[in-house]
């Protein structure tokens, strides 16, 4: 009989998996972080080097114009308020829909998965040119109707609907992704069954049951479809609206060092929501 | 485990419970081609803590999500002391459920969740946070209130989720093996918190498992189901002795099938002639013997060996192999388990009382 082999004493790590080991796998982080690091830093300290270089050495100049560029706070506030009508409407439409679909009919969760990654296969300009085709001819259809009203007030350029309604479509692979990890991790079939077991009603179950332990999920979507309201060009561009993206190309051809000042002004804020949004989903944690 | 304070709490909580009578009255439960419940006929009386048993898939989760409200039969009626509760919302019934993944809500402590239900009900957080400590302490946990889920181990949550399932004081209390997932140790010892908390509340309980040593040591009654159908509905003991079918027979404990031959009420089997429990055969039979009714002493000129020997510490289960190759399972007192060692030979007899038989062209009667 072949002898026994003799086991590792509880506690104490095996005496050959630790030492030889131990120093490479550091290294290769550090090398890693350090590659990844330059990949993103490169581009940035050359933004940064070309918004303080000045014929005369160096100057900030173009930091102390961004809050004075004309169009600046018009158009920021106008991206911002994009961001938060699309988080309201995509979170309205998505989280009741995969609830549902995960609760009563789990069998449909393929296919909500395959609609909601869609946007992910249309290119941006496929999709800007069938909206543009609906509000070109929309009106003409919807002339005599009541709706007629509706769709010129969708397209008015101090809150243009239309780009909360083209946002929700585009941010939609990302929602479903984050609300999707949200409710698998809560295993909410069964949390909802123990809270109608407990007398909750169906309003009681979602807001004080579903919604809080998807705080994480819910941050992380938020975070995603503001980060892309704030860069999205392309749809704003081709509907001849100017929030904020729109709003930095049309400075750079005047003010290019301002419009790279901005631009990492606006990496800057984006960054700052989303440490806001990982401490607050690790204090939830 | 701490042994929970019996005092002012348990006599609190015990004074404003009482068991209703539950009853289930052919229901039929089919997903899709597959019949969870096939017209299962039973009834639950009040205060008594029935066990439902099978294997998996044979319909006693199914059950008992029927009178949670998480599942509405196709045909046939739930009844709780009379009253038919088919149709009544889930959130409206009088029965607290116990799941298998402990279900805590996470974002709550301890204390939260026990008063869950309360704060839906709109009791105000005085009294509900009362009311909470007086059921952490009956579960034996009354420091944990403020610890979340995720700082509890799994014996803990479960007793959480149970102080939970107590909290409305309701008349039903469900259990959806709420043992399978804790460990050894654990799951003896809160099944016997289980079944004392139970006594002391007097609450009608059904608690599905597939283990049946957990069902045959805390269940009042045992239902044993198979395919969605009732195999038999008795106490432990009665299960275990006078099995009703063949899977019930194969299902409780473990059974030797030896070859025998029946004559009226006696049958000769293994050169012995035994008294047949239950109506009388003619010819070739299976007889039906437990382990621990097979006695196997050495002797030189035996004609059976040991040929296995599995130590358990109060008893050893051997495996005998008869002179005509067929093997025979033989539960000793661990002490013999010596002299009993494989490649002993021996001599074997079995228990003289009655035995159960089994006729090979009657596969559902004994």
């Amino acid at each position: 009989m072949a002898a026994l082999t003799p086991a590792p004493i509880a506690g104490e790590p095996p005496a050959s998996a630790g030492r030889g080991r131990r120093g490479r796998p550091r290294a290769w982080r550090v090398a890693v972080l350090t590659l990844a690091a330059l990949y993103f830093l490169v581009p940035m300290a050359a933004s940064f080097w070309f918004t303080v270089d000045d014929p005369q050495g160096f100057s900030v100049d173009a930091y102390g114009q961004i809050f004075s560029a004309p169009g600046f706070g018009s158009s920021l506030l106008l991206s911002l308020g994009l961001a938060v009508a699309t988080i309201v409407l995509v979170l309205l439409l998505t989280l009741p829909a995969m609830l549902a679909v995960r609760l009563g009919a789990p069998r449909l969760g393929p296919v909500l998965e395959v609609v909601c990654t869609l946007p992910l296969v249309v290119p941006p300009i496929t999709f800007v040119a069938g909206i543009g085709t609906v509000l070109r001819f929309g009106p003409e259809y919807l002339a005599r109707t009541p709706f007629y009203q509706t769709i010129i007030a969708m397209q008015n350029p101090s809150f243009p609907v239309v780009l909360v309604l083209a946002y929700v479509v585009l941010t939609l692979p990302f929602v479903h992704r984050s609300l999707d990890a949200g409710l698998r991790a809560m295993d909410a079939p069964t949390l909802v069954e123990a809270a109608r077991n407990c007398g909750a009603s169906w309003p009681h179950v979602v807001f004080r049951v579903i919604v809080p332990n998807l705080r994480s999920a819910l941050a992380s979507a938020s975070f995603l479809t503001l980060a892309l309201v704030l860069g999205e060009f392309t749809v704003a561009r081709l509907l001849s609206f100017q929030p904020f993206p729109v709003w930095i190309v049309y400075i750079s051809g005047s003010q290019a060092q301002v419009s790279v000042a901005v631009s990492l002004f606006s990496l800057l804020l984006t960054w700052l929501v989303l440490l806001a949004v990982s401490v607050a989903g690790r204090k939830r944690s | 485990m701490t042994a929970p304070t019996t005092g002012t709490a348990g006599e609190a909580v015990a004074e404003a419970a009482t068991g209703a009578r539950v009853e289930f009255r052919g229901l039929y439960r089919r997903f899709g081609g597959t019949l969870a419940l096939d017209g299962l006929d039973l009834s639950v009386e009040p205060g008594e803590l029935l066990a439902l048993l099978g294997p998996s898939g044979c319909g006693k989760t199914t059950a008992l999500r029927c009178v949670a409200g998480f599942e509405r039969p196709d045909e046939g009626a739930v009844l709780v002391d009379g009253r038919d509760i088919t149709g009544v919302p889930a959130n409206r019934r009088d029965a607290g459920m116990v799941f298998q993944s402990y279900s805590l809500f996470p974002n709550l402590n301890a204390r939260d969740n026990v008063a869950f239900g309360l704060r839906v009900r709109k009791v105000p957080a005085a009294r509900r946070h009362a009311r909470a400590r007086e059921l952490l302490e009956l579960v034996g946990l009354p420091a944990v209130g403020e610890r979340y889920p995720h700082q509890l181990s799994g014996g803990q949550q479960q007793r959480v989720a149970l102080a939970r399932a107590l909290a409305l004081e309701p008349r039903v209390l469900l259990l959806d093996e709420p043992l399978s997932a804790l460990d050894a140790k654990v799951r003896v010892a809160l099944r016997e918190e289980i079944r004392r908390l139970q006594l002391s509340l007097g609450i009608t309980t059904i608690f599905v498992t597939h283990d049946q040593e957990e069902a045959l040591s805390i269940a009042d009654r045992v239902a044993v189901l198979r395919a969605g159908r009732l195999e038999q509905v008795a106490a432990p003991a009665t299960l275990y002795d006078r099995p009703a079918t063949p899977f019930v027979a194969e299902f409780v404990g473990t059974m030797n099938h030896i070859p025998g031959t029946a004559s009226g009420d006696r049958v000769t089997v293994l050169g012995q002639t035994l008294p047949v429990d239950g109506p009388a055969v003619q010819g070739g039979v299976d007889v039906l013997v437990r382990p621990e009714a097979v006695i196997p002493a050495p002797d030189s000129e035996g004609t059976a060996t040991v040929v296995a020997s599995s130590f358990r510490g109060s008893t050893a289960r051997l495996r005998v192999r008869l002179a005509d190759g067929s093997e025979l399972l033989a539960d000793v007192p661990g002490h013999d388990s010596v002299r009993l060692a494989p490649g002993v030979q021996v001599t074997v007899t079995l228990v003289d009382r009655p035995v159960l038989v089994s006729t090979a062209d009657a596969s559902n009667a004994i």
